[in-house]
């Protein structure tokens, strides 16, 4: 079957069937490789987009349910060669170790600042406790969120 | 090394390789494609021990898109990955030995196709007795498990012994006697990147491996041998690695080897990539443990003596297990002063997954045991127990348990007292015991763990212990670094780019660090034991001081002065063009020489050793079993630390780790069969199970033949930290717990037990 959707504000259309998952077709046929696949059972957060805003682990979506829809993938937040606040804030912050959960990271947290541009510590809490990291211990992400918050709020 | 100040060295330089992760541009292993690739999938062993009768393969062979389906029989070279013990085939030939283990081979068009295929290809098996326990591996009339020619005997893989001093007279007169049995468990490493390689022939008969791993010189070694080709003819590139913590030390030397006999047999790029469950199911772990451990003392809480008795679960095959064992054996009397001392250490073969390195390599599963009996001394004496590990630590001039005269750069002392400090310990001992009396569901409990490191391979494989980097002068003055140790999260990039940058005295944006490639370098060893980022350095540093000198006599022929080298470097490096210089330096290290008597088990077994004290504070509540980390304090003698910002992640991220394996990690196994289902059912840390405002410090007891004074950190952070928990949970419910994971059910019946 063909779906057609928008991923990082462009309009694509992909030949795929009922088991694939949105994962896939971003990772193999759009090449969008910085969504990672860290278990595949919805447990790690690796896997984060955003659907219509929201964040999904597109490891649990089936491609044909985002027809229509808004995807934002990790490949769209930076404005070109300017790196979003939050992708700033985790660099300068040293919660990038490994990277590999960092996509998933980013994205959660982006979500949480649409909607919330002054989150207490524990909305942070509440908004990444889905996504696993197991390299940084969590702290230094937790300081980038909050650095991120703050410059966001200033300059917005 | 340079005269001019170290001005890099310690600042919090930002990671170079952190744009692109942020970005989701970094290239891990599974977003690489090569034009022709295929996929692979692993036909494995459903059985823990069995003969194979037959594997019948032709309904497989035959499903759309499946291209190769490969067995023992079409291994072109050794059917052997090769670790340190020849023992563990690539695919098994006549029998398995555990659950999980490679029968066959599938390469097709797409990964899909080839898991199908996995499920047509029919093995057939006559099951054999198996054995899947330590202990009673050891008996007489147990299976066999272990290749004889990789074992002492019947299934001991090996048996090392530590003897110092008097140990029975010493107990027969000592003060005070304690002794416990500790147990620990699996741990599985849930690095969040799975286990993958692509293999891809190369031009003129040669192969590239490209892949996430610890140790690339390992997988260059195990690929040639399993194809029968020549090293040179065998590349191996470290894609970006998404984690490791030693499980990507020995499994990518097989899974490469994997790749590489598909790749080989149909000449075509062939990517090797496990799902998290295959991941989980059949990539090593920790080794469980069990340790006998008694402990003599003076009336004052002098240590006199130990006597230690440990036994790990090596699984099916030797890979890592005796250098994992060594570990056990010469850190099991911890950062402390013992003179009388025993260690019988011995790993054992069963029919289970075979297990590995894991951060701390051997040692969690003596440091537990040796921090709760050192507890356990204080409390029968009436000693605080901070004071007591004052009594005991180590300092410049003493004997190590295995008899090293320790000198330089001895810091346990000050990261004990400074721990104490940040953590206002006695205060913080009296606010416990206020909160305690006054809450009846909820106890809180502070613990103390204190921990050596022996840094670097040390006497059990001190020809490992070297590494190579290149360093090139590009015409343009930009300056091209090429190492041998792996940049697998922890910040070595950063680190060795600083260490380039202050040894060459040139701005670090001119200087660009390549992946790892084992053609560009000599065989630099493992980038594990938290030796990686302090060998690169070296090497570096002896490259830079060479290619500098080089660097000054050209700039003083042309009459530009030293403190102009920086800035007009471009112009040095068209004269090295025009007037035919060599701009390439090669440069080298190796450790200090490092001594080991098998017979004894003494020696001066490592160059040099890593501390730390860890304070953690517990709440548990009685009714529910749950015990949660409230503060932390952690503090590090790494000697000189290079990059704060990435030697604190590496403690608060050992920290979760050790959090993890105290209070809620690990697998239980039933018949030979791991029960786990991937990361649904293995519990890992959120980020609500840490303290997020953990205080971490550093003294830095500076080691003189270390890239200015460092050592290494990776791995201590994880060590103490389960011990610091488990303590603090000890404190919290008055008992003394001999098992992991202390978590809720545990917790529970610990309670239930009699003070
Ligand atoms: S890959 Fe989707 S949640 Fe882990
Ligand atoms: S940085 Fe490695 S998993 Fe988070």
């Amino acid at each position: 079957m063909n779906i057609r959707f928008a991923v990082n504000g462009r309009e694509v259309s992909v030949e795929t069937d009922a088991e694939t998952r949105l994962l896939d077709v971003l990772r193999e046929d759009l090449h969008l490789t910085g969504t990672k696949e860290g278990c595949g059972e919805g447990e790690c957060g690796a896997c984060t987009v955003l659907l219509d805003g929201l964040p999904v682990n597109s490891c649990l979506i089936p491609a044909p349910q985002v027809e229509g829809r808004e995807v934002l993938t990790i490949e769209g937040l930076a404005d070109g060669h300017r790196l979003h606040p939050l992708q700033a804030a985790f660099v300068e912050q040293g919660a990038v170790q490994c990277g590999f959960c960092t996509p998933g990271f980013v994205l959660s947290a982006y979500a949480l600042l649409r909607s919330n541009s002054a989150p207490t510590d524990e909305e942070i809490l509440t908004a990444l406790e889905g996504n696993l990291c197991r390299c940084t211990g969590y702290g230094k992400i937790v300081s980038a969120v909050r650095t991120a918050a703050e410059r966001m709020r200033e300059s917005p | 090394m340079n005269e001019a100040p170290a001005t890099l060295i310690g600042t919090a330089i930002a990671r170079p390789d952190a744009v692109d992760k942020v970005r989701g541009e970094a290239r891990f292993v599974d977003d690489l494609a090569f034009p022709g690739m295929l996929h692979a999938a692993v036909v494995r062993s459903p059985h823990p021990h069995a003969r194979i009768l037959g594997i019948h393969a032709e309904a497989a062979r035959s499903m759309p898109g499946v291209v190769v389906v490969l067995t023992a029989a079409d291994v072109p070279g050794e059917n052997i990955v090769h670790v340190i013990v020849d023992d563990q085939p690539a695919l098994a030939a006549d029998v398995v030995r555990y659950i999980g283990e490679p029968v066959a081979l599938v390469a097709a068009e797409t990964r899909r196709a080839a898991r199908a295929a996995v499920d047509a290809v029919r093995v057939d098996y006559e099951p054999l007795p198996f054995v899947a326990s330590p202990l009673a591996a050891l008996e007489p009339d147990a299976p066999q498990v272990a290749v004889p020619s990789a074992a002492e005997g019947g299934n001991l893989f090996n048996r090392m012994v530590l003897v110092k001093g008097d140990v029975d007279g010493t107990f027969a007169v000592a003060d005070v006697v304690v002794e416990g049995t500790y147990e620990t468990g699996y741990q599985e490493h849930a690095y969040l990147e799975t286990q993958g390689m692509i293999a891809v022939p190369d031009g003129l008969g040669a192969i590239a491996i490209y892949g996430s791993m610890q140790c690339p010189f390992y997988v260059q070694n195990a690929v040639a041998k399993v194809l029968g080709l020549p090293l040179a003819k065998v590349r191996v590139v470290a894609a970006a690695t998404g984690g490791a913590f030693g499980g990507k030390e020995d499994v990518p030397s097989l899974l490469g080897s994997l790749a590489a006999l598909l790749s080989s047999a149909t000449r075509r790029p062939v990517k090797l990539v496990l799902d998290r469950e295959e991941d989980v199911l059949t990539t090593s772990k920790r080794h469980p443990s069990r340790v006998f451990y008694r402990t003599a003392a003076r009336a004052d809480g002098t240590l006199l003596a130990i006597d230690v008795d440990i036994v790990l679960n090596a699984g099916a095959y030797q890979t890592l297990s005796s250098a994992v064992l060594w570990r056990s054996l010469v850190t099991a009397a911890g950062p402390y002063r013992v003179p009388n001392v025993r260690v019988v250490a011995r790993s054992v073969a069963t029919n289970t997954v075979p297990n590995g390195a894991f951060r701390g390599f051997g040692s969690p599963q003596v440091i537990f045991p040796h921090e709760s009996q050192i507890d356990l001394v204080a409390e029968r004496l009436g000693i605080d127990r901070v004071e007591i590990r004052r009594r005991n630590v180590l300092h410049s001039g003493d004997r190590t348990s295995t008899d090293h005269l320790v000198r330089d750069s001895v810091g346990i002392a000050e990261t004990l007292d400074r721990a104490a400090e940040l953590a206002d310990w006695t205060a913080r001992l009296e606010r416990a015991a206020t909160y305690n009396r006054a809450s009846r569901e909820t106890k809180r409990g502070v613990g103390v763990a204190c921990v050596l490191y022996g840094v670097g391979l040390g006497g059990k494989a001190p020809f490992l212990d070297k590494a190579g980097a290149t360093i090139k002068l590009e015409p343009d003055g930009s300056i091209a670094v090429a190492i041998g140790t792996v940049e697998i999260g922890q910040g070595l990039t950063t680190a060795v780019l600083q260490v380039a940058a202050e040894g060459l005295g040139v701005p670090i944006d001119r200087i660009h660090l390549s992946p790892v490639d084992t053609s560009r370098v000599p065989d630099s060893g493992p980038t594990v034991a938290s030796r990686g980022t302090m060998m690169s350095a070296l090497a570096v540093l002896d490259a830079a001081g060479r290619l500098r000198e080089r660097i000054e006599r050209v700039a003083k022929a042309h009459r530009i002065a030293k403190r102009e080298i920086a800035q007009r470097l471009p112009e040095i490096a068209r004269f090295f063009w025009l007037e035919n210089f060599d701009p390439a330096v090669e440069g080298w290290a190796s450790t200090e020489p490092v001594s080991w008597d098998p017979a004894t088990g003494l020696g001066d077994v490592y160059p040099v050793y890593a501390y730390a004290t860890h304070i953690a504070e517990v709440e548990v509540n009685v009714d529910t079993g749950e015990a949660h980390v409230v503060d932390y304090v952690a503090v590090h003698d790494s000697g000189r630390i290079l990059n704060r910002v990435l030697a604190s992640g590496q403690v608060e991220g050992g920290v979760a780790q050790g959090i993890g394996f105290a209070l809620m990690e690990t697998i239980e196994e039933k018949d030979g069969r791991l029960i786990v289902n991937g990361l649904t059912t293995y519990r890992l840390p959120t980020i609500r199970d840490v303290p997020l405002a953990a205080a971490v410090d550093f003294v830095e007891a500076l080691f003189p033949a270390g890239p200015f004074g460092m050592k290494g950190i990776g791995e201590v952070p994880v060590m103490a930290a389960h011990a610091a928990v488990a303590r603090a949970v000890a404190h919290a419910t008055g008992r003394n717990p001999t098992r992991y994971p202390l978590d809720p059910p545990r917790i529970k019946s610990l309670l239930g037990e009699k003070p």
